[in-house]
């Protein structure tokens, strides 16, 4: 993960050495040429070259910073999932249960359980905590002062989160391979992909929109656990859905953990895309995704709360 | 209003973290080879005088409580204009909708030629904006955040530059988070610079300032002001605004109460000065003083003698003379005139 990360931030370093080369030559001749000043600056040349794609891209590289030196976001979205994995696996892996039909380990459940588990926390639990505090702090509005267009704010949080999520994801599956053996088929892994990408973007909506609804980053904290947490064990995280009451099961497909661990799971047992990957499940999520964006396009604030009456 | 400028050859010494260092650091600005060509773009921009800000009749209802009843501000290129009202004035919410965060109820609102409540991007990339709280981004350090900041804007200035005029250069590596509180808000200047802006706002800036901080803060603003930017500032400390403000108002109740120069404001200059001395024990001031001045005498709680006078150099001159006579030693002799702080209590409290 911080290879990888820090890879990112030397290719952006490159990048940003590039451009600054390439800048002084302009702004010499801008100097020397003594145009109005103000008139060129509004959509000036750097404005419109530089592009909202590198905006999006300077914003995420430091969401993702600040996110990776996040020692709460580290622990929860990367370290704790692998001890819960480890434990499960140890107390109960020589157990066995039902997975759309197929008989299968337990370890084999984990893995997908688990990894649903760090997509949630890491798109989730993170994202509304940081949020919070964020705007809790007056960054968010100090943020929202410049000249750089909301959705690139949002939208570089929510890529920052995508490689978080994907990073955290991959770790977990190596060690699910390496150290339990369940390995998972090419097209699965595809379809595992694609599932993650839409929870990950459902789970971030979601996280947004309540935000929107948190005063502050103390309160946000007992909100993430008491919204996750009872999720974890009606969704298929913790605890095989065969073993639930169909009261449970019903009350789980209210939420969106169980459509994105019903896929997951999926993916662990078949080998074909299609078969690895649920159309409803997505389309569940994608809806998610969809609500959560709109309720956090409308209530979503960048001021502090209660700052002014 | 300076948009190009020189690139600074002279260095910075990094462990220079004062006031001291970063004056001739300021003058530097105007003294190298380029100074002609900044000279020359400073004839090209618009003339001083010009309106930055013009606010006709500012309304702004919450419910059915009217934070600000109908305010008009004018705020013109180059000056640095300090807005003053207690907590609770309509203060914020004015600094709030000129900054664009919040709508009026009604008036007519121009910042920089825009109505702020729509103004596009490109708008606020002429703004510097130093909030009054605003916390450090969380695990970059000084020069990540203005990095990530100065990408925001279309035509930034450079990096290292801006946090060397914040007074930052020795912090440059260290994480936001960990810096003093001086040394935070230095940091929010330089976010506010980075974008090159002619128009800055400063939302009580030394709040929680040790004295020296503030100094070294003041030195900073001075120093915008010669580089031809606009400022809007709020603070509590009068000292401040008499030190850095060309124009005061003051706002109380969300009304605009007073507005002038410091040394104007509330019609200060026209206030009587307040002549105080001490005499022995033995003297009669009421009865003994030359009627002239008896009939203005009054003593305070610690027995000095207070004479207010609208004629002070006349007052002493009969005053003195008085003591000469009597061979008399006028102990504690003092002038004073009503500071910016009296006139600001006296304005504030009357509503």
């Amino acid at each position: 993960m911080y290879f990888l990360i820090k890879r990112l931030i030397r290719i952006w370093r490159q990048r940003q050495a590039q451009r600054a080369t390439l800048a002084v030559a302009p702004a010499q001749e801008a100097v020397m040429s003594v145009s109005p000043p103000s008139a060129p600056r509004a959509d000036g040349p750097s404005a419109s070259s530089r592009g909202m794609l590198a905006l999006l891209l300077h914003e995420a590289l430091y969401d993702l910073r600040i996110s990776a030196r996040n020692p709460r976001a580290r622990f929860f979205g990367f370290f704790f999932p692998i001890v819960l994995l480890v434990v499960f696996n140890g107390v109960f892996g020589n157990g066995h249960t039902i997975v759309d039909g197929h008989r299968v380990s337990l370890k084999v459940f984990y893995v997908p359980g688990i990894l649903t588990m760090s997509i949630v926390t890491n798109a989730y639990a993170s994202l509304v905590i940081l949020v919070s505090g964020l705007r809790e702090q007056g960054i968010l509005k100090r943020r929202r002062a410049t000249p750089v267009p909301a959705a690139i704010l949002i939208g570089g949080q929510a890529l920052s989160t995508v490689v978080m999520t994907a990073v955290a994801g991959t770790i977990l599956l190596v060690i699910a391979k390496l150290a339990y053996g369940v390995g998972i088929a090419a097209p699965a892994m595809l379809a595992i992909a694609c599932t993650a990408l839409v929870g990950t973007l459902a789970f971030a909506g979601i996280g947004y929109a309540i935000s929107g609804m948190i005063g502050s980053q103390e309160a946000a904290q007992p909100v993430v656990q008491m919204t996750m947490l009872p999720l974890w064990f009606i969704s298929g995280v913790f605890i095989p859905i065969a073993n639930l009451s169909r009261g449970l099961k019903d009350l789980a497909d209210v939420f969106p953990v169980q459509p994105l661990a019903n896929s997951l799971h999926l993916a662990s047992v078949h080998s074909s895309f299609s078969a690895s990957i649920s159309a409803t499940d997505i389309v569940v999520l994608a809806a998610w995704a969809a609500g959560a964006a709109a309720f956090a396009a409308w209530r979503f604030s960048w001021l502090p709360p209660g700052v002014t009456a | 209003m300076t948009v190009l400028h020189p690139r600074v050859d002279a260095q910075i010494d990094p462990r220079s973290d004062d006031s001291a260092e970063l004056r001739p650091y300021l003058a530097g600005m105007f003294t190298n080879s380029l100074d002609a060509a900044v000279a020359a773009a400073k004839e090209g921009a618009p003339p001083a005088g010009e309106a930055v800000i013009r606010v006709r009749g500012l309304h702004k209802r919450y419910g059915a409580q009217e934070a600000v009843g109908g305010i008009d501000l004018e705020v013109t290129r180059g000056e640095i204009f300090a807005f003053l009202g207690p907590n609770g004035a309509g203060k914020t919410t004015t600094v709030e909708i000129l900054e664009g965060f919040r709508q009026a109820s009604g008036g007519s609102i121009e910042v920089l030629g825009e109505d702020p409540w729509q103004a596009p991007g490109s708008w606020r990339a002429r703004l510097g904006i130093v909030l009054q709280e605003s916390g450090a981004e969380p695990g970059l350090t000084v020069r990540e955040c203005v990095a990530l900041y100065a990408g925001y804007y279309p035509a930034p200035r450079n990096i290292d530059e801006t946090i060397a005029l914040a007074g930052l250069a020795a912090q440059s590596g260290e994480r936001a988070t960990a810096l003093s509180g001086g040394q935070r808000r230095r940091l929010d200047v330089a976010l506010a610079l980075i974008g090159d802006p002619e128009l800055i706002f400063l939302d009580e800036p030394t709040t929680g300032f040790d004295p020296s901080a503030r100094r070294a803060a003041w030195e900073v603003v001075a120093g915008l002001r010669e580089l031809g930017k606009t400022i809007f500032l709020t603070t509590h400390y009068m000292e401040e605004a008499e030190r850095l403000a060309d124009r005061i108002a003051v706002i109380a109740a969300g009304r605009i109460v007073a507005e002038g120069t410091p040394q104007t404001l509330g019609g200060r200059q026209l206030e009587a000065a307040q002549i105080s001395f001490r005499l022995p024990e033995t003297v009669d001031a009421f009865g003994e003083l030359p009627p002239a001045l008896a009939e203005r005498v009054q003593r305070d709680q610690h027995g000095s003698v207070l004479l207010a006078s609208t004629a002070v150099t006349a007052d002493l001159h009969m005053l003195s003379g008085w003591a000469l006579e009597r061979d008399l030693e006028l102990d504690e002799l003092e002038v004073t005139r009503p500071t910016l702080e009296d006139v600001y209590l006296q304005l504030t409290s009357e509503e």
